[in-house]
C-alpha cells in the first residue's frame, strides 16, 4: 500500500518528472499522426494500383500473344478452381497517342489496352473511374450525348472542378466539326477568290477539274465503310446538311485526292470512329487552384500508332474518338494507359487468324474471390502453365518495388520516431536517478520499517509506469485528435501562413487521407509505456539495493 | 507521559528469570575504506531481558550505533549472532528479516527520519502499510487509522494529524517517530540518540515518553546515547569502548 501512496505523493511533488514525459507525449502523438497519414496514403495508393490491375495477370511474353483465350481461360479455371471469380482477355501493346492542340499535333507514348467492355468490369474497378455516370454503370465505347461529370466523382466534395466536361460528348463534337467547316469554308473562299483571280489572269473563267471531283466525291460517299460506328438513335440534330459539307469539299480540288483513313468517308458530326478511353492525365492537367484544364475532350478524335502482331511488327495508325476519360488517381496509370475495344484492336493488329477465325490476346486478367490467397493461386497457375510461354503475376508483383519502397519508408520512419521516445526514456532514466538519490534517506527509512527491496523497486517502477501512461495517454489523445482533424488543421495552417501545405495538383487527392489502425496505435502506446517502465528499471534496482544504514546516513 | 521520571519502581521488573528477549554474542563488525580496515565492534556480548530498559553509552565512534543497527537487522555482522526470544535472527533470509523489522522491532532515530511527503498520521501508518498489501490494507485501514490516531493523541499530537513533518517541531517529530515505532506493537524498541537533536527540555519530554512506555506497557527498550544523565534513567547501562563492552552496571 505504501508504494501506491508514495508513488502518488512523489508524482504530486515532483513536477520535473512530468517534464521528462513531454517527449514521450510528443513522440507518441507524432507516431500516431505519421502512421495514420502514411497508412492513408498507402491505402489510397494500393486501392488505385489495384483499381486498374486485376488480382492476377496471366500474360504471354510476346506482344503477339497467344491464340484462343477461351481455351486458356478454361485451363485457368481448372487450375485455379473455386478461387477464380472472373476473367477477361486483354491485349496490351505500347503505342503512340497523337492528338491536336490548337492545330498542333502532339504525340505521347502510351500503353494501349484492348478490353472486353462486357466483362472487364467484372475483374477490376476500371469502370468506377470513368467520368460519365452511365459508363460507370456499364462501359460503352459509344460517345455519349453529354452528361459528363463536372465534379470529381471520387472527391466527394461538391465543387465542380471540371467545367470543361460540361459540353463534352456529341455537343462538343458537333461544335468542333461546325467550327472546322466554317474555317475550311473561309479558307476555301479565300482560295477560290485567289484562284479566280489567277485563273482570270491566265486561262480565263472556269475550272475544268471540278466535275471530275464531284463524281469522285459521290462515289466515295456511297461506299462509306461500315466500320464507322453509327450515330446513336435520336442523338444529334444535323446542324448543317451533308450537301453543304460535300459542296465545301468540292471547292477544294485537292481534297478528293487526299487519302482518307481506311479509305472511308464519314460525317464526323453524326458518326464517330472507334471509341477510346484515355487516362485523364494524358488529356488534362490540374492548375494550382485545383481546377482541371483539358487539352482534349470526349468527342475529339485522336490518332493512335501501334505495332501489328507478327514478325517483324509494323507500325499502323488509326483514328479513334475519345468517349470518356478514366481517372484512377494513380498518375502512373492515368498518364499512360489508353483503353480501346479489344475486338477493334485485334482486327487492326491482325490478331484474328483468317483461316480458323481464332483470336489472339496477350493477357488474361483474373479476379479471385474474396479471401482467396493471392500468392497461392498465382503459384498454382505458374505450376500449371509452362513458364517459358506464360508469365503469371499478381498486382502486388506488378507494383512490387513501389509497394516495397512504401513499406520500407514506413518502417524506417517508425524506427526513427521510436528513437525519439527512446531518447525520452533516457530523460526519464536521468531524472529517476536524481529522484532516487534525493530520496535515498526515505528509502533507508522504509527499509528500517521493514519494506522489502521489491517493494522499494516497485515504488519507482510504478512511478515510471504512471508517467508512461500519462505521457502516452496525453500523446494518444493529441495524436488522435490531430489525425482526425488533419484537414481542418491543414486549412488552418494554409490560412495562417498563406502557403499551400497540401497541393491537390501533385497528389490527386483533395484531402489528406488518414487511417487510424487500432493495432498500430496500441503498439505505439504500449511501446511508449514500456520504454518509460524500462528506463525506470535501473533507478529502481539501484534504490532497491541501497544499504539501509548507508541510506539512513545519507545527507 | 509527563509522569515523574526519576522515580523508579524497582519492584517486579525486569523479569530476569525469563530467557533474555534479545541477546547478542561475539558480534564483530569491520568497515573497509580503501586500504584501511576500521574495526567498529570487536566481539560484543550483551542481553536484554523482557521489559528491560537498557542504555548503551560510549564515545562517538565506539560502535554503539552500529550495535543498534545490528540488533535491528539493518546491517549484517561479520561474526557473532543475534537472538530474539531465543531464536537466532541475524542469519535469516532477507525476507524474514524484513518481516521481523516490521513486526517485532520498532526504531527511533536521532534525525527522526520521517517521510517528508507524508502527513504525521500517514507516517505513523507507514509500518502498517508496509505490512499489508494493497488489498489487505483496505480491510484493516479503519482499525489502523484508529490506533495511529490514538497513539498520536496519547503523545499530545491530536491536532497535528494532517501536518507534514516540516510543519512540526523537533519534539513533535520525534514523538511522531515514536508513535510510528509503536504502531505495529513491537516487542523491542531500539532508540538511537532520540534526544540528540533536541534541546534539554524537549529531550527530557521524549525521555519521559520512553520511560513511561517501558514502565506502563512493559516495552523493552535499547537506547543509545552518549549522555550519562540520560543513561541513568535506564534500568541498566552498557558501556562500549572501542568496540567492546566495558562494564555492565
Amino acid at each position: 500500500m505504501y508504494k501506491l501512496l508514495l508513488c502518488w505523493r512523489y508524482l504530486r511533488t515532483r513536477w520535473i518528472a512530468l517534464a521528462s514525459v513531454v517527449s514521450v507525449t510528443l513522440g507518441v502523438a507524432t507516431m500516431i499522426v505519421v502512421n495514420a497519414v502514411m497508412a492513408g496514403f498507402s491505402h489510397e495508393m494500393q486501392t488505385r494500383i489495384h483499381g486498374i490491375l486485376s488480382d492476377l495477370v496471366f500474360e504471354s511474353h510476346s506482344l503477339s500473344g497467344f491464340q484462343d483465350p477461351q481455351w486458356h481461360m478454361e485451363e485457368i479455371r481448372r487450375a485455379g478452381g473455386d478461387d477464380i471469380e472472373g476473367m477477361t482477355p486483354t491485349v496490351a501493346v505500347p503505342a503512340m497517342l497523337n492528338f491536336q492542340i490548337r492545330g498542333q499535333w502532339i504525340t505521347r507514348q502510351v500503353m494501349l489496352i484492348g478490353i472486353d467492355e462486357a466483362t472487364h468490369a467484372s475483374v477490376s474497378d476500371f469502370g468506377r473511374y470513368l467520368q460519365h455516370p452511365a459508363n460507370r454503370e456499364q462501359l460503352s465505347f459509344d460517345l455519349r450525348d453529354g452528361g459528363y461529370d463536372t465534379v470529381d466523382s471520387q472527391a466527394g466534395s461538391g465543387d465542380p472542378t471540371r467545367p470543361a466536361l460540361e459540353a463534352a460528348g456529341w455537343p462538343h463534337r458537333r461544335m468542333r466539326v461546325e467550327r472546322e467547316r466554317l474555317w475550311r469554308e473561309k479558307l476555301d473562299a479565300d482560295q477560290a477568290a485567289a484562284d479566280a483571280l489567277a485563273g482570270a489572269a491566265a486561262e480565263g473563267p472556269g475550272n475544268p477539274v471540278r466535275p471530275v471531283d464531284q463524281q469522285v466525291d459521290a462515289v466515295l460517299a456511297a461506299t462509306a465503310s461500315t466500320t464507322v460506328s453509327p450515330l446513336p438513335e435520336g442523338e444529334g440534330t444535323p446542324a448543317h446538311d451533308v450537301a453543304s459539307e460535300q459542296s465545301s469539299a468540292m471547292k477544294d480540288p485537292f481534297k478528293a485526292a487526299r487519302p482518307q483513313e481506311e479509305g472511308t468517308r464519314m460525317d464526323p458530326a453524326k458518326e464517330q470512329f472507334t471509341g477510346v478511353v484515355p487516362g485523364i492525365g494524358l488529356a488534362s492537367f490540374r492548375d494550382s487552384n485545383g481546377m482541371d484544364r483539358f487539352l482534349t475532350l470526349p468527342g475529339d478524335d485522336v490518332k493512335i500508332t501501334f505495332p501489328t502482331a507478327g514478325t517483324p511488327p509494323k507500325a499502323v495508325s488509326d483514328t479513334f474518338t475519345i468517349v470518356d476519360f478514366y481517372e484512377s488517381k494513380m498518375s502512373e496509370y492515368d498518364s499512360n494507359f489508353v483503353f480501346v475495344p479489344i475486338a477493334a484492336l485485334q482486327r487492326m493488329r491482325g490478331m484474328i487468324d483468317p483461316h480458323s477465325g481464332l483470336v489472339s490476346v496477350n493477357s488474361i486478367q483474373i479476379k479471385l474471390r474474396d479471401g482467396a490467397n493471392l500468392d497461392e493461386v498465382r503459384d498454382r497457375l505458374r505450376k500449371a502453365f509452362p513458364a517459358d510461354l506464360y508469365a503469371v503475376a499478381s498486382w502486388r508483383d506488378k507494383q512490387g518495388p513501389l509497394l516495397a519502397a512504401v513499406d520500407m519508408e514506413m518502417a524506417v520512419l517508425n524506427i526513427l520516431l521510436f528513437l525519439i521516445i527512446a531518447v525520452a526514456g533516457f530523460g526519464i532514466l536521468a531524472i529517476f536517478f536524481m529522484i532516487v538519490v534525493e530520496k535515498t534517506r526515505d528509502i533507508g527509512i522504509l527499509k528500517s520499517l521493514g519494506a522489502r527491496a521489491n517493494g522499494i523497486a516497485g515504488i519507482f517502477l510504478g512511478y515510471g509506469l504512471f508517467l508512461g501512461i500519462v505521457g502516452a495517454g496525453v500523446g494518444l489523445a493529441l495524436g488522435l485528435s490531430i489525425a482526425m482533424n488533419i484537414n481542418t488543421i491543414r486549412i488552418g495552417v494554409e490560412w495562417l501562413t498563406g502557403e499551400r501545405v497540401f497541393d491537390p495538383s501533385i497528389y490527386y487527392f483533395f484531402k489528406i487521407p488518414t487511417i487510424i489502425d487500432p493495432v498500430t496505435v496500441t503498439w505505439i502506446v504500449a511501446g511508449a509505456v514500456g520504454i518509460a517502465v524500462a528506463s525506470s528499471v535501473l533507478p529502481a534496482l539501484r534504490a532497491a539495493r541501497l544499504h539501509p544504514v548507508e541510506a539512513l546516513r545519507h545527507e | 507521559m509527563s509522569s515523574s521520571t526519576l522515580e523508579r519502581s524497582t519492584g517486579a521488573r525486569p523479569d530476569l528469570a525469563l530467557p533474555p528477549l534479545l541477546s547478542v554474542e561475539g558480534l564483530t563488525k569491520r568497515y573497509r575504506s580503501g586500504d584501511r580496515v576500521l574495526e567498529v565492534l570487536r566481539g560484543v556480548d550483551c542481553e536484554l531481558a523482557t521489559g528491560e530498559f537498557v542504555a548503551v553509552v560510549g564515545q562517538s565512534g565506539s560502535g554503539k550505533s552500529t550495535l543498534l543497527h545490528l540488533m535491528g537487522l539493518l546491517d549484517a555482522a561479520d561474526s557473532g549472532s543475534v537472538h530474539l526470544a531465543g531464536r537466532r535472527i541475524d542469519n535469516l533470509p532477507g525476507k524474514e528479516r524484513d518481516r521481523l523489522r516490521n513486526t517485532d522491532i520498532g526504531m527511533v532515530f536521532q534525525a527522526y527520519h520521517l517521510l517528508p511527503e507524508l502527513t504525521a498520521l500517514e507516517n505513523v501508518l507507514a509500518p502498517l502499510m508496509v505490512r499489508h498489501g494493497i488489498f489487505a490494507w483496505f480491510s484493516v485501514r479503519a482499525e489502523a487509522k484508529r490506533r495511529a490516531t490514538e497513539l498520536l493523541e496519547q503523545f499530545g499530537l491530536g491536532g497535528r494529524l494532517q501536518h507534514k513533518p516540516r510543519q512540526l517541531s523537533g519534539g513533535e517529530m520525534q514523538r511522531v517517530a515514536i508513535a510510528r515505532a509503536l504502531v505495529g506493537n513491537p516487542r523491542l524498541l531500539l532508540a538511537d540518540e532520540p534526544t540528540g537533536n533536541l534541546d534539554a527540555e524537549t529531550g527530557a519530554g521524549i525521555l519521559d515518553v520512553l520511560c513511561s512506555l517501558n514502565r506502563s506497557a512493559g516495552l523493552s527498550i535499547v537506547l543509545v546515547t552518549h549522555d550519562a544523565s540520560i543513561a541513568r534513567r535506564a534500568d541498566r547501562t552498557v558501556r562500549l569502548t572501542a568496540g567492546r563492552v566495558e562494564t555492565a552496571h
